[in-house]
């Protein structure tokens, strides 16, 4: 009975998006306030009838409701709670359901606190945002329905994939989909401000804190992703450039890049439709990721079960709002008048540095994950694009980028002085040359182009600090003053510091991880031993466990260094009988930055275990420089400006111009 | 410089660096791109031993040999015809005979082995990598059906 109440609810959600698609938008037309207070109305209501749709789901798991086809397929009577809720959305269709909750919240969200907006501009983005909801939800009802149910109830569920059986992805998707449908806000605010065909700076400091939000959530979604894969598949690897890795990679550079032009546009009033159209474009690559990982065209880690209706399904969506969206972008964009004169070398040159760097590296990513599907789809060829490509491609883009960033926030707006920002930089130059002398000497058979990287990481560091005591005037000035005007930074000083900062701690951990990181497979017996990373890990002994719905083969490792016992980290490969699948527990140990990761293998036919180990050289910088990432991001939106949130101009003192972003 | 040719010299700058980047993908993908070949391919078009290939198809039954250290042997077969793989390295979780697999490496003509340096059992919940289900189609071995979901008694 519940499962039908949650189903009905998703149908008066449909319901109740239709009436938010229209009839705001024909009271914007027609400067109808009552019609335009319908928005809100519905983008409430519909949020919580598909919140209360999800709860009656996640209630049938709990209870492990077997007359319910996706509870069957999904779980089991003995699965830990936490997986029972979070299988939820471990498929397809709960996952779909996830996603359109997180849409409505969304909209609720600007239905609530963007009351300062304008009524017309609030009224046209929650009627988008409908739209958006109206196809997901119909293609929930028509291609994904969770609540389907079973005559025949068997006795038992057929389990949840074991390698979800796992914390991360009680944290992995919903932080994913969070950033990838936040970037629908402001998608829907460009699709608004084309209809309107009005677009000032006011807009672009309504867009960014959205933009940011959806950001720093994509962020720790793919950080978090990155991690997961890399504990639990027991390759060691933390990024496979598999397509669906791209797919919301793709967004994530996409979205960078209109954090940086929604800053110009707001500072500056210049790129404005060039900020509309990467808007539109980051929620289409949004739609894309949707489209590659729902339709089976590709096969990957994340394939769920495939239906061809879905994809077509889909792909009908990715038309009408793609197509739909640069259509209106072709005819309105004209009418959006330019402006904000600025000579190459400036703030705003440098940002317009950052979105060509970034949209290209977004369109090398694009091509490397359609391209085996075009050739397949046109010449029945099939290939495969690897990590080799993206190195090749994404690899050298990156490089200059990242030596351009320290100097973009050392430029002043409109004209800047690229001498002085280098001046301002020698230190900075300075050790991070030493930096990479001091790791050349260390590491006599490494290429040169690690030592290379790690200087560049460090730069990108060093960089960001510069920015900061510049900015403070520590050095010029009197420490108490310089302290006093540091602590009176507005928080978006910090937050690009922070951000800027946690991209070259990621790539020092990126190069260091590739490089430096050694490899041991060997065949064990209990007591022998393996060197890696100036540790030696001895083998214990294996032992049996057995888990609420799975057993497992557990083998215990003694780490020691220099004779002595410095730690012990068990590994092991567990089977779960209802689905028949084995999976990996890695056993990972971290010293310092680095960690020894240990991975099972097969036994051998003479008794010997076979026994991967890793050293894993600096490997957590990678995550730690997306956590200060997202720190960042979160200063950013804490920052008085966006916080107060009121549409001022942006003719302001020229201090404050120049103090924040 | 006027407002024109400051905006010409932009986009010129603009359209030079994408001509780059586009060279760059290009070679990338004459270079870099690894072609899927079933064993009846790779017996039928031969293809010179240094070119790095995916093999796909099922692991042959009773044929799977753990030899020295981490080092095993297998038979990759699509029903018509097989290959002999060797790889040194801990396969994946989900490598089992009777089902299907990738392999990445490199096949000497030769001695007929495929040296493979990547071993992949991804698939979806059907046990079976697209690829592999594709060319197992095109040898006609493929029964529809067989790929569907099963019930939870015979789901492995």
């Amino acid at each position: 009975m519940i499962t039908e109440l949650g189903h009905y609810a998703l149908i008066l959600a449909l319901a109740t998006a239709l009436v938010q698609s229209l009839v705001p938008l024909i009271g914007a037309q027609r400067n109808d306030a009552g019609m335009m207070a319908v928005g809100p109305m519905a983008a409430n209501l519909s949020f919580v009838l598909v919140a209360f749709s999800f709860l009656t789901l996640t209630y049938a798991y709990v209870i492990s409701d077997f007359s319910v086809l996706n509870v069957v397929e999904n779980s089991h009577s003995m699965k830990p709670m936490l997986y029972k809720i979070t299988g939820v959305w471990g498929n397809h269709e709960g996952s779909m359901l996830l996603w359109v909750l997180i849409l409505v919240l969304f909209s609720a969200l600007v239905a609530n606190f963007g009351r300062n907006l304008p009524d017309k501009l609030r009224a046209n983005v929650l009627s988008a945002q409908a739209w958006i909801t109206v196809a997901f939800l119909l293609f929930i009802l028509l291609t994904s329905n969770p609540f389907m149910r079973l005559a025949n109830p068997p006795a038992e569920g057929n389990d949840l994939n074991p390698i979800l059986q796992d914390l991360g992805l009680a944290i992995h998707p919903p932080l994913l989909y969070l950033g990838y449908v936040g970037f629908s806000i402001s998608f829907s605010f460009a699709i608004a401000a084309l209809i309107e065909g009005r677009l000032d700076a006011a807009w672009a400091r309504w867009v960014r804190p959205w933009t940011l939000v959806a950001w720093t959530f994509l962020t720790a979604g793919i950080s978090m992703g990155s991690y997961w894969a890399y504990y639990e598949l027991g390759w060691g690897g933390w990024w496979f450039w598999d397509p669906v890795e791209n797919a919301s990679f793709m967004p994530w550079l996409a979205g960078t890049a209109l954090l940086h032009s929604a800053l110009v546009m707001e500072k500056r009033e210049a790129l404005k439709v060039w900020t509309v159209l990467l808007s539109i474009l980051t929620f289409s690559f949004s739609l894309l990721g949707t489209f590659l990982v729902r339709s089976g065209v590709l096969t990957s880690v994340h394939a769920f079960a495939t239906d061809p209706a879905r994809g077509v399904f889909i792909l009908g969506i990715l038309a009408v709002f793609i197509g739909g969206a640069f259509a209106l972008f072709g005819l309105r964009a004209t009418a959006l008048r330019t402006g904000g004169l600025f000579a190459p070398i400036s703030r705003e040159g440098a940002l317009v540095l950052n979105n060509l760097f970034l949209t290209t590296a977004t369109a090398t990513v694009l091509v490397g994950t359609l391209y085996p599907l075009l050739l397949e789809a046109t010449t029945g060829t099939k290939i495969s694009v690897g990590a080799p490509f993206f190195n090749l491609t994404f690899g050298p883009l990156m490089i200059p980028l990242m030596i351009a960033v320290p100097f973009g926030p050392l430029l002043a707006w409109k004209r800047g002085d690229l001498m002085g920002a280098t001046q301002r930089l020698y230190a900075a130059i300075g050790i991070s040359i030493l930096v990479g002398l001091v790791v050349m000497a260390f590491t006599t058979d490494e290429p040169v182009l690690a030592a290379a990287g790690m200087a560049i990481g460090a730069f990108v560091i060093l960089g960001a600090l510069t920015d900061l005591v510049n900015r403070s005037g520590a050095g010029r000035l009197p420490a108490a003053t310089a302290w006093a005007r540091f602590k009176g930074l507005p928080r978006s000083a910090f937050g690009t510091a922070f951000a800027h900062a946690g991209l070259g701690i990621t790539m020092i951990g990126v190069v260091a991880a590739s490089v430096y990181s050694t490899e041991h497979v060997s065949a064990m017996n209990a007591g022998d031993t393996v060197e890696a990373g100036g540790y030696t890990v001895r083998f214990e002994g294996l032992r049996d466990v057995q888990g609420p719905n799975y057993t497992a083969k557990s083998g215990l490792f003694v780490i020691s260094r220099g004779g002595a016992e410095v730690a012990r980290v068990t590994s092991a490969k567990r089977f779960y009988p209802a689905r028949q699948m084995p999976t990996t527990e890695a056993g990972i140990r971290t010293f310092g930055a680095s960690q020894l990761y240990v991975a099972l293998g097969d036994m051998e036919s003479n008794g010997k275990l076979v026994v991967r180990v890793w050293w894993k050289s600096w490997v957590t910088f990678i995550w730690y420089g997306t956590v200060l990432m997202m720190i960042g991001g979160a200063l950013s939106l804490s920052d008085r400006r966006l916080r107060i949130g009121a549409p001022r101009k942006a003719a302001r003192p020229a201090r404050t111009a120049e103090a924040v972003a | 410089m006027n407002r024109k040719q400051k905006r010409l010299s932009i986009i010129a700058g603009g359209a030079i660096f994408l001509a780059a980047a586009a060279a760059l993908v290009m070679s990338a993908l004459n270079d870099q791109i690894v072609f899927f070949s079933s064993p009846t391919d790779i017996h039928s078009r031969p293809v010179s031993p240094d070119t790095r290939i995916r093999l796909g198809g099922l692991v042959e039954e009773g044929t799977v040999i753990r030899g020295e250290g981490a080092k095993v042997t297998f038979k990759v077969t699509d029903t018509n015809d097989s290959v002999e793989v060797t790889y040194n390295g801990i396969l994946p979780d989900l490598f089992r005979e009777g089902q299907g697999v990738v392999a990445e490496g490199i096949y000497d003509p030769a001695s007929r082995v495929f040296t493979a340096d990547t071993i992949l059992a991804k698939h979806d919940e059907n046990y079976m990598p697209k690829e592999v289900a594709d060319a197992l189609k095109a040898q006609g071995v493929w029964q529809e059906g067989e790929g569907g979901p099963k019930p939870a008694s015979a789901n492995n």
